[in-house]
């Protein structure tokens, strides 16, 4: 479809952009916090304070002006991603590692802010995983009454994950997996765990939360809904696809668009403008590949949850996608030469 | 014609195959996951190269140039051969640890490479130096890179040495730091990527600043000899 003039608006300054991203952060915050406990504020204060940290750090070791790339706020919100990434009350280094490295590998090896061909988030989301599988797969119970004694001293680095022993519970989407991979069905695998008014308990609430938050930025014209969309429609084709084969072996749309990280990645994650398609049409197929690649990680591989992997995956296809669907001007040929 | 000392000098810093050429990753990033591991193929390939620019060149004459690429392949993949050989009988453990790598040191293409590039235009001796020179400078890389991940992946460095000296060597195996869970990354594929990365950084940042420091010393030095 063309577009009219003009073909260049004014575009919003970066800080005005992060700022409302991190308010629209916050009920998703609120609701985590509601049922994981402080562990969510102490990953977020930790993982933040360490991105702005070695932000400042790379910025003075490559020269460049300190104040102006710190106001504008994007450290900030890749230190906040990756904090509601990681498990709350995970060990104080793993958020450090993590963050610093989302910061200095990802972003500032690149070449620092609009150069970063990767989410720099997933990227330190990703190294972790790999880094420390139990670790990063370890969620506290919401259901259960949380021993602070003990999760303190885990999140200190004092005890190790083998002692937090019945205060952590597998998530949906993993209850979901290893009960289909026993042989049950998707109805018996939902029925045998805690369930909130969508989806698995807590979970659901939480991507509710962030589904709200992202709903705000789209109003405000923060970020533009093709990636949200195709992102969602993706994930929920797939899903019916599979769903409608063999409803026992395939749990239904609401288990895949309400857990896990869903919410959270097609609002806030998928849609980093840097490393994101930056065409119209191009940033629709960007986010459909999401969806799809994240159907396909979490059904079939091996992994917690898929958002960060398919990500990944599509920041690698962004410079293919953005080459073959250029934003046609007003007046020229359906097919530029 | 270069000096003995140039050749040298390249093979091992300025030209040297891991860190400046790119060639032959795939084993460097491949097997370098302790120091034992990568000096095993670090040695092989450098007896490899060694013997293949030193046979390159002396039948540099007779090969017309039209077909000379299937006969430097042949001479590689019979050395090769030979040393797979060699490996199987008198190292059998590291053998069947490095596996499918030590066959594939005929793809390696830092060897057709110095082959086509400087064997077939060179005298024995200074081939035979090239090929020593670069297969050091490959080792060296590979060794480096090993340490590096062996340190930050399971806290010792030269662990089952026994492999590589026999076992004399059981007992090198220096634990750097005790009941390390080791950072996983760093054996993991990911990990050789980042390392090498991070050395080349490391070679290109070294070049830099002496590049920096030279001119600097010319700039001051240079108004007294005016």
């Amino acid at each position: 479809m063309p577009r009219s003039s003009p073909h260049l608006p004014v575009a919003a300054r970066v800080n005005r952009v992060m700022l409302s991203v991190c308010l629209a952060l916050l009920p998703g915050v609120i609701a985590s916090c509601w049922f994981f406990g402080w562990g969510v504020l102490a990953n977020l204060a930790l993982a933040s304070a360490t991105a702005v940290a070695s932000e400042t750090l790379m910025l003075a070791i490559r020269r460049r002006p300190i104040r102006k790339f710190l106001l504008d706020g994007s450290a900030l919100v890749t230190g906040l991603l990756i904090g509601l990434s990681i498990p709350p009350y995970a060990p104080w280094w793993l958020v450090v590692f993590g963050a610093s490295f989302a910061l200095i590998f990802g972003k500032h090896l690149y070449g620092g802010l609009g150069y970063n061909p990767f989410n720099p988030a997933m990227l330190g989301f990703v190294v972790l995983l790999i880094a420390f599988p139990a670790e990063m797969s370890a969620w506290v119970n919401p259901s259960a009454d949380l021993d602070q004694t003990r999760l303190t001293a885990y999140s200190q680095g004092r005890i190790g994950l083998e002692e937090l022993d019945g205060l952590t519970a597998a998530t949906p989407l993993d209850h979901v997996k290893t009960e289909l991979s026993r042989q049950q069905t998707s109805q018996e695998a939902a029925a045998s765990m805690a369930s909130g008014p969508v989806a698995g308990f807590a979970w659901d609430w939480i991507n509710l939360a962030f589904l709200a938050g992202g709903l705000w930025l789209l109003l405000r014209g923060i970020i533009r809904w093709q990636i949200p969309v195709g992102f969602l429609a993706g994930l929920g084709l797939m899903t019916l696809l599979f769903w409608l084969g063999d409803a026992d072996r395939h749990p239904g749309l609401l288990h895949h668009w309400f857990s896990g990280a869903t919410m959270l990645g097609a609002f806030f994650i998928a849609t980093d403008p840097v490393s994101a398609s930056t065409t119209p049409r191009g940033r629709l197929y960007y986010g459909l590949g999401i969806g799809v690649l994240v159907y396909i990680i979490r059904s079939f591989g091996g992994y917690p949850d898929a958002v960060a992997f398919a990500v990944l995956l599509m920041n690698i296809c962004v410079p293919l996608i953005d080459h073959y669907t250029p934003t046609r001007t007003y007046g020229t040929g359906p097919r530029q030469p | 014609m270069a000096t003995y000392s140039e050749i040298t000098i390249k093979g091992l810093w300025t030209n040297n195959p891991g860190l400046v050429q790119l060639l032959g990753l795939c084993p460097l990033l491949a097997v370098s996951t302790t120091v034992i591991n990568g000096l095993g193929l670090g040695l092989a390939t450098m007896a490899t190269l060694v013997a293949s620019n030193l046979i390159v060149s002396l039948i540099r004459n007779w090969v017309r140039p039209e077909v000379r690429i299937p006969v430097f392949v042949m001479v590689i993949a019979a050395i090769v051969t030979a040393i797979e050989l060699l490996m199987n009988a008198y190292l059998h453990q590291l053998y069947r640890v490095l596996g499918i790598f030590i066959p594939l040191i005929v793809t390696n293409c830092s060897i057709i490479g110095r082959a086509e590039a400087f064997a077939s235009k060179n005298g024995p001796l200074p081939a035979a130096l090239d090929g020593f020179a670069q297969g050091l400078g490959f080792a060296l890389c590979l060794v480096v890179l090993g340490a590096l991940r062996e340190v930050l992946g399971h806290g010792t460095l030269l662990a089952d040495a026994d492999l590589l000296f026999g076992p004399l060597a059981a007992n090198w195996e220096i634990v750097l730091i005790e009941d390390f869970r080791g950072l996983l990354l760093a054996i993991l594929p990911p990990g050789a990527f980042l390392g090498l990365g991070l050395m080349i950084a490391g070679k290109n940042w070294f070049d830099r600043h002496q590049a920096d420091k030279a001119k600097a010393a010319t700039s001051l030095a240079s108004p007294a000899a005016i």
